[in-house]
């Protein structure tokens, strides 16, 4: 409580837009050529990505990390701006609702990356 | 209840179809759908992973499916448009001075490339030269 008497929250935005942020630079600089390789070379057999190799960079620290912040970070972009189109397309309705299940959903696939990569 | 009436601009949903900068605004932010998409994949991919090689394999039988092959052609597509907004847009998110000028737009649009050529390069070429050995 402020002397005026008014309750001041803090914004929870910058969080949401820093991971945002951080989400646009490795989708601008990483995703293209992750998509390239496991998307279209792999599967037309150009590039190989075999399982000893795969398990073996995932199993590194330094490879975890990467793995982590390819799959994590992206996702917290989309989430982030998935939620604010719902409001340039006018649908408006249950805002807190949506940005729960939108931030909750990046949440959600981070744990799960950073549960599978400890597993790894 | 209150007697005035004021007017209210209509705004459909589509209005962002009536002008081309908000068409381009619009499609950028509809790029991050499949930047989303490709998470999940990753994330697929990764829980196949620590199953074992079985699953693994599986994941990238999957991946050979033409369906894949296409969403994965189009999300290509989608980030790179991403990437060149993203560029674009770095010069009036970073604000870099020399003495008491900003350095103008160019040099921090063209770095962006070149760092997004060499990223390019060496994610390949670690996995072409099985890096990840």
């Amino acid at each position: 409580m402020s002397k005026s008497g008014k309750t001041y929250h803090r914004a929870d935005e910058p969080i949401f837009w820093g991971l945002f942020g951080a989400g646009g630079v490795v989708a601008a600089f990483a995703t293209p050529a992750l998509i390239l390789i496991t998307g279209i070379l792999v599967p037309l057999g150009v590039l190989q990505l075999d399982y000893a190799s795969v398990n073996a960079f995932a199993s590194n620290w330094l490879g975890k990390i990467i793995l982590l912040a390819v799959i994590a970070f992206p996702m917290w972009h989309a989430c982030h701006r998935i939620f604010h189109a719902m409001h340039d397309l006018k649908i408006d309705t249950a805002r807190g609702f949506f940005k729960l299940f939108w931030y909750g959903m990046a949440f959600v696939v981070s744990i799960a990356a950073g549960a599978y990569l400890i597993a790894i | 209840m209150s007697k005035r009436k004021p007017y209210v601009k209509p705004m459909p949903a589509n209005w962002f179809m009536a002008n081309r900068f908000h068409t381009l605004y619009m499609l950028r932010e509809g790029t991050s759908i499949f930047v989303g998409l490709y998470s999940l994949i990753m994330l697929w991919g990764l829980a196949a992973l620590v199953k074992g090689e079985a699953a693994w394999n599986n994941w990238l039988g999957h991946m050979e499916n033409p369906i894949y092959i296409g969403f994965h052609l189009i999300a290509l597509v989608a980030c790179l448009y991403h990437a060149i907004t993203w560029f674009s847009l770095a010069p009036k998110a970073m604000h870099l001075q020399k003495g008491d000028q900003k350095i103008s737009d160019k040099p921090v649009v063209v770095g962006h490339y070149i760092v997004f050529v060499i990223a390019t390069i060496v994610i390949l070429g670690f996995v072409a030269w099985g890096g990840a050995a």
